[in-house]
């Protein structure tokens, strides 16, 4: 357990392991009444044939997932889904010009860090910032600290690093002199959208990580259609990163919330069956 | 005398309970309507319901042996050339197939072979029946385990090869699973055993495997041993109208509406999937998929509308789907084509804005086409617009795999015997042809099969 609700696990899948980039997801069913739940990939080893994901307690689903014991499996795992990082393909020249600022929420900081690993790996320059609400939720920062060249921290209340947002941070950093060619924004889909506004205003450009609905995750169901660039995507196959500056975040919100209502009433009448509590 | 019985009517739930439940609508025939039934068989000399099959069932053959009450003998005759008979019985268009080539079908009503086919695979379920040939240790993947892909394993399985089948999502069947619903083909009592059939031939069934991302056929080829692949990996991707406001919440494709219940089980109270039908829908579209989708909206407790721009007439849905649609009521808005989704103040579905549209020539299909009528739009009030507009295949495989080709609609080219532009690789079903019927793929599979073992023979 990273926090009281955020749990990291590796799950062994040596098929996944072998083909795994960073940036893409997997989708994970925890048992055969349960949900096909989407989570993005935090980190993964090919020898060992393992990937690494974190799961925060959402809803039924996701603490069932939670509750698991090491050694315990999960009755499906399948990916890796949706496209690899944009600089995974990217021509070395090209690389070679970019410094890298991956600002992560919550969460986020999870598939943040394969991107940081990889671009580190690669001598791209990288800075990374971490955001959370409070110290209690702050995770992967160890981790982080190894992989980039520098590691800012912030919280809403101020009781770990700088005090404000990721937002704020992103402000003071540039205002010290640090200069970025991309940004990769990964965190709530709210976070997302401001601190892309907040990069436009910066002049940087910013891709994003969505984390819409999703059933099959192949192109199947289209769940997960957003608006980019005043078209429609499909972010499981098109996706799931895109261009910030493109994305109907507001539609992309109220599109996450569409089955809010029946879940809130699964959850009421969730009884749990096999003793894990609510 | 054969041809003076009538064709012995099945029995059904009846319209009012049945749009309540999921429960199966068709009972099907019981031992003596069946041995009525299989009595009015000509036994022509030359069967043009052999021919009209797509899978070239020996139907005078089997009916033969249910007339002398050998059903396990019918069962056999069916499995060498079928090998999802329950499945056919229940869901193949067979009055444009082998009923409807019937000969007493010119003067009368054709032989319910459906029915027969049906009633045989049911009374033989789980029953072994086809024989298979000894291992020749010659490994073939197969990619999804839809109808093509299952028809084309078996054959292989049956002739001794090695096959593996990799399934992307959870659960082996393909859109038998996702996409039909369960009032039509109950999944537990009937699918689940005739996938097992299948399995009992030597086919291995690897689930949540999705070639193209989690493992490539370059690997299956070059590193895992396979020596051919046959692709059947169907028609997944759902078509949008692109009009405006599709992107607002209680938009459904009818794959996501159908996979939530069926696959996903949401109709069940014990699973936690969440479905969202409201109390009316409209469905878009007039083909079996949205026959299904309306149908089950109905079941969750909606009014339903179906909204079509052509007529009755045009559906190309089967007409006995129409049919138990209308019996259970479903309303049927014809000559209606969508322009816009209208939404409220909170981003979900208000109304959908139709214009009435008029039936003018005919185009290139034969079928006359519909043209909008100035200024006749109005609102539909609706909660929930599902979009069954049909499917084009899924790109995930040929992107991924060189050589590859697919034509300008996405489907991926190969040649009659199912040969792709690609050695050893074959495809069928509707991966190549487009969203078409269980059967054809069915076909399609077989006629790879074949393929596949003349190519592993050179």
């Amino acid at each position: 357990m990273l926090t009281p609700i955020i749990c990291r696990m590796k799950v062994s899948a040596p098929r996944i392991a072998a083909a795994a980039q960073p940036g893409q997801f997997l989708i994970v069913r925890a048992d055969e009444k349960g949900e096909r739940i989407p989570l993005t990939i935090s980190d993964f080893d090919r020898k060992e044939g393992t990937v690494t994901i974190v799961t925060q307690k959402i809803g039924a689903s996701t603490a069932d997932i939670i509750a698991y014991e090491a050694g315990e499996s999960f009755a499906d795992v399948v990916g890796p889904l949706g496209v690899a990082s944009e600089f995974v393909e990217m021509a070395p020249e090209k690389l070679a010009q970019q410094r890298y600022v991956l600002i992560a929420g919550g969460l986020g900081t999870a598939p943040v860090y394969p991107q940081a690993k990889w671009l580190k790996e690669h001598g791209v320059p990288v800075d990374v910032i971490i955001g959370a609400k409070t110290k209690d939720l702050l995770i992967y920062v160890d981790e982080m600290r190894e992989v980039c060249d520098n590691l800012f921290i912030c919280t809403d209340d101020g009781s770990f690093g700088f005090k404000g947002m990721g937002t704020n941070m992103l402000e003071h950093v540039v205002s010290e002199g640090h200069r970025y060619t991309q940004a990769v924004i990964i965190g709530p889909m709210i976070m997302m959208k401001f601190t892309t506004l907040t990069c436009k205003k910066l002049g940087i450009p910013a891709i994003v990580s969505l984390n819409t609905l999703m059933v099959d995750g192949t192109g199947m169901c289209g769940a997960c259609r957003v608006s980019v660039g005043g078209k429609t995507r499909f972010a499981c196959v098109e996706g799931p990163e895109f261009d910030g500056y493109e994305v109907d975040f507001d539609e992309a919100m109220r599109r996450q919330g569409q089955y809010k209502a029946e879940e809130a009433a699964t959850n009421e009448h969730h009884v749990c069956k096999i003793g894990r509590g609510k | 005398m054969a041809n003076r019985i009538p064709r012995v009517a099945v029995r059904e739930q009846d319209p009012k309970v049945r749009a309540t439940n999921f429960e199966e609508v068709c009972y099907g025939y019981n031992r003596e309507e069946a041995m009525l039934e299989a009595s009015r068989c000509l036994h022509c000399k030359n069967p043009r319901c052999v021919g009209a099959c797509p899978v070239n069932i020996q139907i005078p053959e089997f009916i033969a042996k249910l007339n002398e009450g050998d059903v396990e003998g019918a069962a056999a005759v069916i499995a060498a050339d079928s090998s999802l008979p329950a499945v056919c019985g229940r869901v193949c268009p067979q009055e444009t197939q082998c009923e409807g080539s019937c000969v007493l079908g010119v003067k009368g009503e054709p032989v319910a072979i459906g029915k027969l086919e049906r009633f045989v695979a049911d009374e033989t379920l789980g029953k072994a029946s086809a024989a298979v040939a000894p291992a020749n240790g010659v490994k073939v993947a197969v990619v999804g385990s839809g109808p093509a892909g299952l028809a084309c394993a078996s054959d292989l399985a049956k002739w001794g090869y090695d096959v593996t089948i990799f399934e992307a999502l959870h659960k082996a069947g393909g859109v038998l699973e996702y996409g039909i619903p369960e009032f039509r083909l109950p999944k537990d009592k009937v699918l689940k055993h005739e996938i097992e059939e299948v399995k009992r031939l030597g086919v291995k069934i690897e689930t949540d495997v999705i070639i193209g991302k989690t493992v490539t056929i370059d690997t299956l080829m070059d590193q895992e041993g396979f020596k051919a692949v046959f692709i059947g990996s169907g028609a997944g991707l759902p078509k949008f109208m692109n009009i405006p406001g599709e992107n607002l919440c209680g938009v459904f494709s009818a794959n996501e509406f159908l996979t939530r219940n069926n696959l996903m089980k949401a109709w069940r109270e014990d699973y936690m999937t969440p479905i969202h039908a409201g109390k009316k829908v409209c469905v878009v579209g007039g083909g079996n998929v949205a026959m299904d989708a309306a149908r089950t909206a109905l079941r969750l407790g909606a009014e339903v509308h179906i909204i079509y721009r052509r007529t009755e007439a045009e559906l190309p849905a089967r007409k006995e789907e129409v049919h138990h649609a209308i019996e259970e009521g479903i309303i049927f808005d014809m000559l209606t084509n969508p322009v816009e989704v209208l939404g409220d103040e909170k981003g979900w579905v208000r109304a959908l804005k139709c214009i009435r549209m008029e039936l003018g020539e005919p185009d290139e299909s034969g079928r006359r086409s519909p043209v909008p009528v100035e200024g006749s739009e109005f609102e539909i009030e609706t909660e929930v617009v599902i979009m069954a507009l049909g499917t084009s295949p899924n790109p995930m495989i040929s992107k991924a795999t060189a050589g590859l080709e697919t034509n300008r609609r996405g489907c991926l080219v190969a040649d009659e015997k199912g040969a792709t532009t690609r050695p050893g690789v074959f495809a069928g079903g509707d991966a190549v042809t487009g969203a078409a019927t269980v059967i054809l793929a069915m076909g399609a599979g077989r006629t790879a099969a074949k393929a596949i073992d003349e190519y592993l023979r050179q």
